[in-house]
This record gives C-alpha cells, sequence and structure tokens, in this order.
C-alpha cells in the first residue's frame, strides 16, 4: 500500500513537467505529433526505471555519509556526497549507451521506435531530476526508487501525450501569430498544471 | 591566445555575440532552451539572480574549456567530455553557492545540479564551442548566461512583486515594494502568481511580446 500510494504521489501530484518543469526542452520540442510523444514518454520510462535504481545503490553504497563502512571501520566516516553530480550523470551516460547498444542488437523493432530518441535522453534533465530527488527524498530500498522512478517516468509520459494530442487538434485553429507554435504550448501546459493542481488536495 | 591579436578584444563581431542572445537568439525565448529552471527557480529574486549568475558562470567557463580542447576531443566521445566538464564546474559552483550563500543554495535544491543538463550548456558547447577559439565562446557563454538570466530576472521580477508584494535581492534581503496604504484599500497578494504554472504564462507573454515586436520570429 505505501509503494501504491508513492507511485500515484510520484505520477500525479508531484508530476515532474507541471510541479518541477523538469525535461521542458524535449516536452516541447517533441510534442508535435502524438505518435514521437508515445515513443518519447516510453524511452523515458525505460531509461528512468533503469537509471534510478543505479543511482539509488551507487548513494547508498558508495556516496553518502558512512556509505562505505562496509569496507571496513576505517571508511566509516568518509562522505563522498559531492561527487553525486558527476558519478551520477555519468552513470545515467553509460547507461543509456549501453541500453542504445542492446535494443539495437536484440529488438531491431524497438531500436526504430525509441531509436532516436535514445541519445536525446541523456541529457534530458527529467532523468537526472529523478537522481537527485531520490537523494534528497532519501528511500528505504531498492524497490521505494524503483517505483518512484516507473511513477514519475509515468507522470511525464501522461504529460507530453496530453499535449501531443492538444497540439494536433489546435493545428487549424486561429491563433494570433505571435503565440502559434511555442507560444500556445506554454499557455496550455499553463492550464493543464492548473489542472494538475487539483491532485495536491489528495490525502495519501 | 595568439590568435585573437588579429582583431581588436571587442570587435563588432564579437560584442554581437553578447547583445545578440539578450533579443533575437534569445536561449530562453527564441531558441526553446534550459526551461526547467528558468520556470522553477524565480518564485523570489534573489533565487533568480543567483541562478542566472551560476548559468553564466558555468557557459562561459565551460565554453572556454570545450574550445580549448575542441581540436582533442574526438567527435565520437564527445557528448560524455561536454558532460564531465560541465559536471566538473557545477560541482565547484555548488560548493561555493554552498559555502557563501546557504539559505539560496538550500531553496534551489536539485536545480543547481540540473544545470549539468541545462540545455544551453550543451546547445552552445555543441553549437559554438566546438567549432570557435576560447575568447569568442568566452562571450558567447557570457551573452547567453545573460540571456537566460534577464528571462529568470523579469519571471521573478512580476512573480515576486504581484505575488508576495516584495522583492527580495541577495544581501539585502525582502523590500516590501507595494505600500501598506494600497492594503488597506482592499488589495491582496495574488497567491496564484506563486504557483509554478503562472510563470509559464508570464514567458509565454514575453514570447509574444518579442515576437510582436520582431515579426521574422514568428513561427508558420
Amino acid at each position: 500500500m505505501e509503494l501504491f500510494k508513492l507511485f500515484i504521489k510520484s505520477a500525479f501530484i508531484e508530476n515532474m513537467i507541471f510541479t518541477f518543469f523538469l525535461g521542458m526542452c524535449s516536452y516541447l520540442a517533441v510534442s508535435k505529433t502524438v505518435k514521437t510523444a508515445v515513443g518519447l514518454g516510453a524511452a523515458v520510462i525505460f531509461v528512468l526505471v533503469v537509471t534510478v535504481p543505479v543511482n539509488y545503490l551507487l548513494e547508498t553504497l558508495v556516496l553518502k555519509e558512512g556509505a562505505l563502512s562496509w569496507m571496513g571501520e576505517e571508511y566509516a566516516t568518509i562522505d563522498l556526497s559531492f561527487l553525486s553530480f558527476i558519478l551520477f550523470i555519468a552513470v545515467i551516460a553509460s547507461i543509456v549507451q549501453l541500453v542504445e547498444m542492446s535494443v539495437e542488437k536484440f529488438s531491431p523493432s524497438l531500436y526504430g521506435a525509441l531509436g532516436i530518441f535514445l541519445p536525446l535522453i541523456a541529457v534530458n534533465c527529467a532523468i537526472l531530476g529523478a537522481a537527485l530527488f531520490m537523494q534528497q527524498k532519501q528511500f528505504n530500498n531498492v524497490g521505494e526508487a524503483t517505483i518512484y522512478s516507473l511513477g514519475s517516468g509515468l507522470g511525464w509520459c501522461i504529460a507530453i501525450v496530453l499535449l501531443a494530442a492538444i497540439r494536433e487538434k489546435i493545428k487549424y485553429s486561429h491563433i494570433s501569430a505571435p503565440l502559434r507554435g511555442v507560444g500556445i504550448a506554454f499557455v496550455l501546459t499553463s492550464l493543464m498544471g492548473l489542472a494538475f493542481l487539483g491532485f495536491l488536495g489528495f490525502e495519501l | 591566445m595568439s590568435e585573437t591579436k588579429s582583431e581588436p578584444l571587442f570587435s563588432k563581431k564579437n560584442k554581437e555575440l553578447i547583445t545578440s542572445p539578450l533579443n533575437k537568439t534569445n536561449p530562453v525565448t527564441i531558441q526553446i532552451l534550459g526551461i526547467c529552471s528558468a520556470l522553477a527557480v524565480t518564485v523570489q529574486m534573489d533565487n533568480a539572480l543567483v541562478m542566472g549568475f551560476a548559468v553564466m558562470a558555468v557557459t562561459a567557463l565551460g565554453n572556454v574549456v570545450i574550445s580549448a580542447m575542441r581540436n582533442l576531443i574526438p567527435s565520437r566521445i564527445r557528448i560524455i567530455v561536454q558532460l564531465v566538464v560541465a559536471a566538473f564546474l557545477v560541482i565547484c559552483v555548488d560548493q561555493i553557492l554552498k559555502a557563501y550563500v546557504y539559505d539560496v543554495s538550500k531553496q534551489l535544491s536539485v536545480f543547481v545540479g540540473l544545470i549539468i543538463t541545462n540545455c544551453i550548456l550543451m546547445g552552445r558547447f555543441e553549437a559554438f564551442a566546438l567549432g570557435n577559439k576560447p575568447w569568442p565562446s568566452f562571450l558567447d557563454g557570457i551573452g547567453n548566461g545573460l540571456g537566460y538570466s534577464m528571462i529568470l530576472v523579469i519571471v521573478a521580477l512580476f512573480k515576486e512583486v504581484i505575488g508576495s508584494g516584495t522583492i527580495t535581492l541577495p544581501g539585502i534581503g525582502k523590500l516590501s515594494i507595494i505600500p501598506e496604504s494600497v492594503y488597506q484599500f482592499g488589495y491582496e497578494n495574488n497567491g496564484l502568481m506563486l504557483l509554478p504554472p503562472s510563470s509559464l504564462v508570464i514567458v509565454a507573454m514575453i514570447i509574444w511580446f518579442q515576437r510582436a515586436k520582431n515579426p521574422d520570429l514568428i513561427e508558420a
């Protein structure tokens, strides 16, 4: 039950896009058609679910203050948390590379669908953001971290698919010329964000 | 840098590098890069200023480093190299912020770390630093950092003045902008402006205004 609450909370109440604006660049750039939006959304979920647990293990076994105590008494006071940015981003970049290569090898059809998006994802703020939030929230075990990553990935995917659907609909609407394209996408995101604020009142 | 001797340090072309990101090639409103942090850290003016300064420092220094190494980096692994340079600089900035402005760094929380994946940074590394000499790259970094900070400051100005009636400056603290007598007439701060969605509307307004002034920027 706790895990379910965490899942709902990370997907809707603390939605990556509407409350933290993470991954906005690709969110705005790739939301022109629903098909590509679904592809990118799926790739983000996939990479989040793989990288966040790995980074969680890295955090608890290496980086956190006292995390090195399994190596012996004299290591118990070492605090390496200042290294977390560089290690997290290194883990993310290399996992994305690995995932890309293995998907290409074992599932060419999936590679065709996700292919062009995978390299983009290494520099998507949502991925590093989730790792840093994971560090801040101090989860108890790997399971919680995985559920958290699944929830926030799903929230991101829902957001981009919704925006893409609306943008397809309004393609032929009469919008004031200077607002066309990105401008109206900002306004739409803001309105959707207001709607998502309704989840804030949820008691979980 | 001996190459730069052939042209003066602040030639017309180099000045352009600083001024054009403020308007026609603004990283936030025109190139739509670096939105994430631009929207999230603008509830208070001091956060916006510190964040803008941090991004400017990282972009300028990172541009110099990448540009100095541009002939040594194999193009296949350049993304990783860029990320490492960015991460190194961001760690430095983070430690400095923690040491000198701890409160602000606490409020910025993960967004300092997210400078690493700030699209402006990677965009400038890819598009400019890899093909230009260090000094122009430095100016380009400063220019884009300024363009980013400018948007942050504008958004923060609207959000903080309308949302809580104050302006918070680093080192000075909260200043009340709206006089007490206005409140006695029944004016109230608009709490909606402090919530995340309002910054999107403000950026949309900036885009609207800017494109209405420069019709050639309008999307087809």
